[in-house]
């Protein structure tokens, strides 16, 4: 029995592998896919200022996939949020451009609006019992037609600067003066800041690992450990370093991490992620457990239009011009992103880290099939064969299992 | 008539880290009811699936010997064409289809693909009449109640020519009447020289029809009873099953039955879907601490609407009446103030109403009171660990560990997690609907040890259930419902079988 236990709470490698085959697979894609382009765009991929356009350029897919990932583990789906996308960034165009309100009032006012689209949409979804599909599809259509309304068919534009930078800014090196080498880093501030995060990450899953020992909670084996602590730290310091010798960390890419660690925290140590879990696992069951699903269903879609009203804004100040046209396809995106990394089309499963990494492997892809000059036309045709890969290897896995 | 049919020697399936069958051997005659029974777990519908090719041949070891040929199945299709069916627990049909497009799905009567619908509908009507079912062959399964929809999946097994027909829990949800209606029918069938292979677990209703009974164990086959030999009392397979005496069926209780705690007054609720039946009619009851009382009464009669309708309004619309606990009115228009006013409900249909299956047994436990383990809305990771391990240890739940996810428990361990769930959120008193259905007889007995705990904590139970010798020996009062309404009230004296049904019947004239 005890012999039992042990081996149950340090599985073997083998074993371990084929559990948790999903969750290395998606990161080892990731990197495979990096180290393909890397070496097939001979090496433009991984140039600073490649790396800081590919965050400019993703940051607001990964965004909106953290509150599309609560929709789709939830049970439902949003197809609107490419349309949300431009409308409010036709709002916050209208009231910074037109009405010169300052940026300190008309961001949070758009995150406001956004809720209320999603309000709007949730409302049906969750109290009326209309499917999500055919709710969000009609909100789809009828946000893009407002916006072309609200901006009588014209992009609006150019933004104040101070807006601008919200998007296209860098954090300020507060670090210079400690510059040990100022020919070749640019930004000491950021190299600092991703050693010291490696430092936190490795103390925090050393700890992790101790209190699992002690409640006898099932640790992966240590090799495996070591071996993903040794490749996060690698790639992040790489990354970091690589950022640092441009102009440092993208103000986007600030709030991005930010969002994702409180997103990580929603859906693994708070009662509203477990209980949006437990609703996407058996909608049924949770509602005679006492959970009002209605709310919830209805919140996880204001959250989703607001994060898509943040999104909204960046792009619009990322373009310097709020369009009619922007986010068309969007939704897609998120929503591949949403599958690649793991989630379930039938709601209750699904990881944040799963929809992020998921985001920039479609992220990195675009990037790098641009820069391999790769028309429009095979960029669909690779990410679609890449989404249904995904899946597929998700459902033989189950299946095996 | 004496010849072998079946016989399957030396049978053993191993998964991953587990044999489910070790060296089973059975043996059947043509023209028998053979009946299989076992605890869950034991191996039955593991050795049914092996036979209909559900797991291939080469996936496991033995023989399977079918009309003294050595066969090897790798379809399901393959066992089926010589005359083995198979009619799952959990009926195969279309719900939306008509009986005949289901009698005829897959194995349509067809010329070049377009379908002959005359000859589908007269055919249907001749399977209709040997089953003994009087539905129009264009009735839709969905209208059809389950006992008669069990009868169109038999009448779809005839129509594919069947020799050997093997039944997996047939009336584990059929009422007594349909029930009474599906045996009559095998033995029927016995008479025109068919084979059954019958997996149940009502020993009464196997003690009626069945010529021989294997008891498989832990996996293996234990033995082979002749019931035209001896005369096999159910404790003699219970026994078997066990592989031990159960002395009592339903463990000792010395009743300490306090106050009330629950009063339910003239509750009247319209049917849920057709909203213009009155479907309860002035329903009153009340429920004392340390007391466990049981409603009785056929499939259909209301007492799980009773229930769902009390429990948050679950169930059911223009809901009115009183419901009192200590004797004041307490507020239970929706499920989060009904579990506040110190109700819990546990649900006759775990899978679907009870579990989030894919979700772990700690995951469950806490989840319909999250704020226990929780501050401000941060679930405490320790305290949460805790509390499952808790109720794992004091329920007895076996699983490797509590994070093993509830769709890969048994029956019983299920339930249980269940109870775990409903036990977290401190309830004054449990509604348990069909707290022991499909669980097998060791862990029935434990259900009916955490029902005698809670009752001697002070806990008041309302019972709900469908097999009267179970809330004959647990119960110290009996509700009788019938058509929306209590019909009867039994102290424990005066409560027995014929009683019940008397009252049943008496109630059904009156109307």
């Amino acid at each position: 029995m005890a012999a039992e236990k042990s081996a149950q709470n340090t599985p073997s490698i083998g074993t371990y592998l084929r559990n948790n085959i999903r969750e290395y697979g998606l990161l080892v894609a990731l990197v495979v896919i990096m180290l393909f382009f890397q070496v097939v765009t001979g090496g433009v991929l991984f140039k600073p200022v490649n790396i800081t356009n590919l965050i400019l350029q993703n940051s607001f897919i990964v965004i909106m996939a953290l509150g599309m990932l609560l929709i789709i583990v939830a049970g439902h789906i949003d197809l609107s949020v490419g349309s949300i996308v431009a409308f409010t960034g036709g709002l916050s165009a209208i009231m910074l451009v037109k009405w010169g309100i300052h940026y300190s009032i008309v961001v949070p006012v758009c995150l406001i609006l956004g809720g209320l689209v999603g309000a709007a949409q949730g409302y049906w979804v969750a109290y009326q019992k209309i499917p999500s599909f055919i709710v969000t599809l009609a909100g789809m259509l009828v946000f893009r037609g407002l916006t072309y309304l609200i901006l009588q068919n014209r992009p609006i534009g150019p933004f104040p600067k101070d807006f601008q930078s919200l998007s296209t800014g860098f954090v300020p090196d507060f670090l210079y003066f400690l510059n040990p080498v100022p020919g070749v880093v640019a930004n000491f501030f950021a190299l600092v800041v991703v050693v010291a995060l490696v430092g936190l990450a490795i103390y925090y899953g050393l700890r992790d690992r101790r209190e699992n020992e002690k409640h006898g909670t099932e640790n992966e084996p240590f090799a495996f450990f070591a071996g993903q602590m040794v490749i996060i730290a690698c790639v992040s310091i790489f990354l970091g370093f690589m950022l640092s010798t441009y102009k440092g960390f993208p103000n986007v890419l600030i709030v991005m991490g930010l969002l994702i660690a409180l997103y990580t925290f929603i859906t693994t140590r708070s009662t509203v992620g477990r209980r949006i879990y437990a609703m996407g696992g058996n909608e049924k069951a949770a509602k005679l457990s006492g959970i009002n699903t209605e709310r919830l269903t209805f919140y996880t879609f204001i959250n989703m239009g607001v994060l898509a009203a943040l999104a909204g804004m960046i792009i619009a100040a990322r373009l310097n011009s709020a369009t009619p046209k922007a986010g068309v396809g969007f939704e897609l995106d998120v929503i591949a992103a949403c599958f690649i990394g793991g989630a379930s089309a039938s709601g209750g499963v699904g990881k944040i880290t799963g929809a992020v990494i998921g985001a920039l492997i479609m992220g990195v892809m675009n990037n790098g099939m641009s820069i391999m000059g790769l028309g429009i036309d095979y960029q669909q045709l690779v990410k679609g064969l890449v989404l249904l890969a995904a899946v597929f290897f998700d459902v033989y896995n189950k299946n095996k299992g | 008539m004496d010849n072998i049919i079946l016989e399957m020697r030396g049978i053993t399936k191993t998964f991953p880290g587990v044999k489910a069958l070790d060296n089973v051997n059975l043996k059947v005659r043509e023209g028998e009811i053979h009946a299989l029974v076992g605890e869950n777990g034991a191996g039955k519908s593991t050795l049914m699936k092996v036979l209909s090719g559900v797991y291939p041949a080469g996936s496991y070891d033995g023989e399977i010997h079918y009309d003294n040929k050595l066969r090897s199945f790798s379809t399901i299709s393959d066992s089926e064409h010589i005359g083995i069916i198979i009619i799952h627990q959990e009926l195969a049909l279309v719900p939306l289809l008509s009986i005949a497009e289901n009698i005829f799905l897959g194995n349509e009567i067809a010329t070049k693909g377009v379908i002959d619908w005359k000859q589908t509908f007269n055919r249907t009507k001749e399977l209709l009449k040997k089953v003994g079912l009087n539905e129009p062959p264009s009735a839709r399964i969905t209208d059809i109640g389950i006992g008669k929809q069990q009868l169109v999946e038999i009448a779809k097994a005839l129509s594919k020519k069947v020799r050997l027909l093997i039944l997996d829990e047939p009336t584990a949800s059929l009422n007594e009447t349909d029930s009474d209606a599906l045996l009559k029918l095998l033995m029927e069938f016995r008479k025109q020289g068919m084979t059954s292979i019958i997996i149940s677990h009502k020993l009464n209703e196997i003690k009626k029809v069945a010529d021989k009974i294997t008891i498989i164990r832990d996996g293996g086959t234990v033995e082979t009873l002749d019931c035209h030999n001896e005369d096999i009392s159910e404790d003699r397979i219970i026994k078997g099953m066990v592989g031990r005496d159960m002395e009592d069926r339903y463990p000792a209780r010395e009743p300490k039955i306090g106050e009330t705690l629950l009063e339910v007054k003239n509750w009247n609720v319209f049917h849920q879907h057709h909203r213009d039946r009155k479907f309860l009619h002035d329903v009153n009851f009340t429920v004392r601490a340390g007391e466990v009382v049981g409603i009785a009464g056929l499939m259909g009669a209301g007492r799980t609407e009773t229930a769902m309708s009390v429990f948050g309004r679950s169930w059911g619309h223009k809901i009115t009446g009183d419901v009192l606990m200590h004797g004041k009115p307490v507020d239970v228009s929706t499920i989060p103030r009904a579990i506040e006013a110190g109700l819990a409900y546990v649900t006759e249909d775990r899978k679907h109403l009870g579990l989030v299956l894919n979700n772990n047994i700690m995951h469950n436990t806490t989840l319909s009171n999250l704020d226990g383990v929780a501050n401000s809305g941060v679930i405490d990771e320790r305290k949460e660990r805790e509390v499952a391990t808790g109720y794992r240890t004091k329920l007895r739940i076996r699983s490797h560990s509590i994070y093993q996810e509830a769709v890969n428990l048994s029956g019983g361990n299920q339930q249980k997690v269940v109870l775990s769930k409903w036990l977290f959120t401190n309830p004054e008193v449990l509604i348990l609907d069909e707290p022991t259905r499909g669980i097998d007889v060791g862990a029935k007995y434990e259900i009916y040890t955490i029902i005698n705990q809670l009752a001697a904590e002070g806990k008041g139970i309302l019972m709900i259930s469908s097999e009267m010798p179970e809330l004959l020996g647990t119960c110290d009062r009996i509700y009788v419902m019938n058509e929306g309404r209590i019909v009867a009230e039994l102290p424990k004296g005066e409560a027995s079988q014929e009683s019940i049904m008397r009252a049943i019947m008496r109630s059904g004239e009156k109307h």
